[in-house]
């Protein structure tokens, strides 16, 4: 960088703050502000480095929520404590902009508190210039989470006292504990000494992020004259005697250099990219037409029951599935909320030519039950004239209602028969398509491979379907 | 016009300043004081002495303001006045 | 293009991404999680950001810093982290960024429980956040909603620059049903006022403050300006066998689903009941409320909560014929024949009134 031979106005200000109301050319902080000091070094580095047409400054709340009047950068202005959240998704947006988060101490250490942490544990790849003037200064001179001990505030009249608000909060020493963040320091603005390794930590903290190497935060003990009610010219010695006891100035974390450097390029995804990602890309399924064998089959409610881990859900997702396939509006819909305790699992599925309306219904046409409870408790619901079939293997009861059509399977036993007890579910769903015809095979052999997860029942589970069907055809 | 300076001066924009000394506190060569007249706005601005100025820029770093001061190093170009 | 069978919570992720939503910030909650579940499982398949970010806080701030940025982004939650996202989207709809917010309504108040409720209602129809400002709400009641929804609400979002809710339940979004996508919308144009690196950044600025007074009622009156072009602009509703209704029905979700079979079920009976159900819940089709108002002689709304919609119906109707209210809570739903019931009961009353 050649040597400057006039150090003026820096190029990373706007030329005029016209989003300032009033005067266009100062800022709005009280004389002797830090927050000035530390503008002044950020602009300043952002010229220096060439970033300015990169660079999204988030102003926080608090004495600096006007940021964006200042910097000639994208900005924008964010709830309370919640910049590194904004900055976060502004980074992912913008791999390539260079995203500054500037935070007070009430909005860093208090309010966003598990922001900080959370964003530096990511290791986001954002840089943090933390301000702590040890109080909140917008709101009229409260206590911060750094504020000292005995010191006092509008809020602590009488003194901060350490068994009641707890001591200052050291918070580059807490981030720095985390593996996420990769370079924090703590610097002050309380002497030209100061003020020049300020100057270089900021820019070592930006020089980080255009390197891809995360996580950066300078914390910089910076003056609150109006809150502390210091005169300017006598804050400087204020802060040496009660600030640095508590906050230790130097680099509390550096690892810059271990740090692969990170870049992200955004994509643009093309259709046929989009379609498969999100499986989209299935043929049209075949259509398999199929007739219901009685009036009252059709447009069936079927209310599925038994055990969890009976394949209850996903029986029905089969049929409901191979309805659609076949052109019908059908909807699955498992037990949910209330309905869901006491170890019964059961779904209803709804076949229609018709749009359909309420996915459940008090008293189904169809009931599949592949456990006693679930027999016992839903029997009674099924409609007159409707439909109950049952797994008679393992149900040792029988059916009471004469008003309705009864069908005993044994599909335990059948799916037994082919080695897998496991496909009573597809056993069941065979006889109810062989019983009413409203489905065809075809059309379920379809659906199989996409409803099992494991591909290699697949063609156990054709066999199982067709001895379902074969069983009631048979009988 | 503007001509090559021989030796560094500081320019404070009175209009600019906020009174706050930190500048005069900064100088090592203790060239800068507030005048005892009133700018504007009702501060004390500060001012250089018109002689001393290293052009360190300690000062122009201390400054909270962003136009208060500027600091002419040795060689660079000044509209003298 | 071939249906899938599939859940509205899963459709709503497939649709957003082929809406071009770029990134997805999430917080776990039951119903709402399995919406976060296909959204990692899909965003990073086309290399888009999903994040599970630490809080609802923090996720609905992200989704303003993603939304600033100019990326079609959202997030999904249910009833208590939609009330601490509260402050956020007071901040979106002030800064008018456009996203998407899913909400999975479940039972209320405090931790209540994780099944269905819309007591909801208030709080994102009438704003729950700090500030005068309106969300655009959409009501799906179909897994096919779920999805056409999503698009239409990232469409709405960026058109008014305002934030669009999708206010669903726990039904809504675990039935599956046929769905039907559409296609992938091409590369996007760019949105000018947002915070994009490489264009002139350093002319935009995203922010809800406007410290001067008048500033701050102007901007005011500019959001309510926008407000009602929207309300002019984009209601949607759907009326079901409203002609000749002597009773009609309202309810929105699942519970418009019910209030359907009610429909079919009277008219088998040859009563004559019909459906209003708003697909918007803001703006509210207080005109289509009127105009079936003008051949019924009563209106029964039934919702999953103390009654909260009910009172938009009766300010639409302003005491021109009587309003009705059925609800359930706790996560219970009505059968069709409680509905149907109590249906019946309000339509020879409404009767009596007309004789
Ligand atoms: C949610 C919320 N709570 C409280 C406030 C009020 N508030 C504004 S600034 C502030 C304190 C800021 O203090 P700090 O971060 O230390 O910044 P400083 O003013 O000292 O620069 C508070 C509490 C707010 N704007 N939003
Ligand atoms: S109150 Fe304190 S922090 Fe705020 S502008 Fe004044 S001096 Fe700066
Ligand atoms: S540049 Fe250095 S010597 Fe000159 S006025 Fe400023 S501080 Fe003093
Ligand atoms: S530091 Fe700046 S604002 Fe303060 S007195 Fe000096 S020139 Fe003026």
């Amino acid at each position: 960088m050649p040597k400057k031979l006039v150090l003026e106005r820096p190029k990373g200000f706007y030329e005029k703050f016209e989003r300032k109301p009033g005067d266009k050319s100062n800022t709005h902080y009280c004389p002797g502000c830090g927050h000035g000091v530390i503008h002044k070094l950020i602009a300043e580095a952002i010229e220096d480095l060439g970033i300015q047409d990169r660079v999204i400054m988030v102003s926080p709340v608090g004495c600096s929520v006007f940021v964006y009047y200042y910097f000639k950068t994208g900005n924008i202005q964010v709830a309370h404590g919640r910049a590194p959240a904004v900055a976060t998704a502004l980074k992912r947006a913008n791999p390539k902009a260079i995203v500054v988060s500037y935070q007070g101490d009430g909005d860093l250490a208090a309010i966003g508190g598990n922001n900080i942490l959370q964003a530096a544990n990511r290791g986001e790849h954002i840089t943090v210039f933390f301000v702590n003037n040890a109080i909140y200064g917008m709101t009229g001179g409260q206590m911060a989470p750094t504020t000292l001990p005995g010191m006092k505030t509008t809020t602590t009249p009488y003194g901060r006292d350490e068994d009641n608000e707890g001591p200052p909060m050291k918070v580059s020493e807490l981030l720095a504990t985390l593996d996420g963040p990769t370079y924090i320091e703590r610097t002050a603005v309380w002497d030209n000494k100061s003020i020049a390794k300020t100057r270089m930590a900021i820019r070592k903290a930006l020089q980080c992020q255009m390197d891809g190497k995360g996580f950066s935060m300078v914390e910089t003990l910076a003056a609150c004259p109006s809150g502390w009610k210091v005169d300017p010219k006598n804050q400087y010695e204020w802060m040496l005697e009660n600030m640095q006891p508590f906050f230790p100035l130097g680099v509390k974390k550096d690892i810059r250099d271990e740090r692969e450097s990170w870049h992200r390029t955004p994509r643009d995804n093309s259709a046929e990219e989009v379609s498969e990602a999100l499986d989209l890309n299935v043929p049209d399924p075949k259509l398999f037409p199929s007739e219901y064998k009685k009036d009252s089959y059709r447009n069936p409610s079927i209310k599925l029951a038994g055990f969890g881990g009976q394949g209850i859900l996903s029986a029905g997702a089969m049929l409901a599935n191979s309805a659609m396939e076949q052109g019908y509006h059908s909807s699955w819909i498992p037990s949910y909320g209330p309905e869901m305790r006491g170890g019964t699992a059961y779904c209803f599925v709804n076949i229609s030519d018709q749009e359909i309306g309420s996915p459940t219904v008090s008293h189904p046409d169809v009931l599949m039950a592949f456990n006693r409870p679930s027999l016992e408790k839903f029997e009674a619901d099924v409609k007159t004239g409707g439909l109950l079939m049952y797994d008679s293997t393992i149900i040792d009861v029988e059916p009471t209602r004469t008003d309705i059509e009864v069908l005993a399977v044994p599909a335990t036993k059948i799916a037994d028969g082919l080695g897998n007890t496991r496909m009573a579910n597809t056993v069941m769903t065979g006889a109810y398509l062989a019983q009413t015809g409203i489905l065809s095979r075809e059309a379920m052999e379809q659906t199989i491979p996409k409803a099992l997860k494991r591909k290699n029942l697949v063609d156990a589970n054709y066999l199982a379907l067709k001895a379902g069907m074969e069983f009631v055809e048979n009988q | 016009m503007s001509k090559i300076l021989e030796e560094a001066i500081t320019v404070v924009s009175p209009e600019h300043c906020k009174g706050c000394g930190l500048c005069v506190i900064s100088c090592p060569q203790d060239v800068l004081f507030q005048i005892d007249g009133f700018n504007s706005k009702g501060y004390h601005p500060a001012d250089y002495t018109g002689e001393g100025c290293t052009g360190c820029g300690m000062c122009f770093y201390a400054c909270p303001e962003p136009a208060a001061i500027t600091v002419y190093k040795k060689g660079a170009e000044h509209d003298a006045a | 293009m071939a249906k899938e069978l599939i859940k509205g919570n899963e459709a709503v992720v497939k649709a957003a991404l082929l809406a071009g939503c770029q990134s997805f910030y999430g917080y776990p909650i039951t119903p709402a999680s399995e919406i976060a579940h296909a959204g990692a499982l899909f965003f990073p398949r086309l290399g888009r950001t999903f994040l599970q970010a630490e809080s609802e806080i923090a996720s609905i701030n992200m989704v303003y810093g993603a939304a600033a940025a100019g990326e079609r982004t959202m997030t999904a939650s249910s009833s208590p982290g939609i009330s601490l996202k509260q402050e956020g989207m007071s901040y979106l709809a002030g800064a008018e960024l456009p996203c998407l917010i899913v909400d999975v309504m479940r039972g209320g108040p405090g931790l209540g429980n994780i099944a269905p409720e819309q007591s909801d209602y208030n709080q994102i129809v009438k704003g729950g956040g700090h500030g005068s400002y309106e969300l655009i709400v959409l009501a799906p009641n179909s897994a096919q909603e779920m999805a056409d929804f999503t698009r239409l609400a990232f469409d709405l979002a960026d058109k008014w620059r305002n934030p669009v809710v999708l206010l669903t339940d726990g039904y809504i979004g675990q039935m599956m049903e046929p769905v039907e996508f559409g296609e992938s919308v091409g590369k996007l144009p760019r949105k000018e006022w947002s915070l994009t690196e490489g264009f002139n950044m350093d002319e935009n600025l995203v922010s809800s403050i406007f410290l001067d007074t008048d500033e701050l009622e102007a901007h005011n009156a500019h959001l309510q300006a926008k407000y009602r072009k929207i309300e002019a602009e984009e209601i949607r509703y759907e009326a079901y066998q409203c002609d000749d209704a002597e009773l009609v029905l309202m309810g929105f979700g699942i519970v418009s689903r019910i209030l359907r079979s009610v429909v079919d079920r009277a008219r088998d009976e040859g009563l004559k009941i019909g459906l209003l159900r708003p697909k918007t819940l803001w703006p509210f089709p207080k005109d289509a409320i009127r105009e079936v108002a003008g051949t019924a002689n009563k209106i029964l709304t039934v919702e999953l909560n103390f009654g909260q919609m009910v009172d938009d119906v009766r300010l639409a109707l302003n005491g021109s014929i009587p309003v009705e209210f059925y609800g359930r809570q706790g996560g219970n739903v009505p059968t069709v024949e409680e509905v149907y019931e109590v249906a019946k009961t309000h339509l020879s009353a409404a009767a009596d009134v007309s004789a």
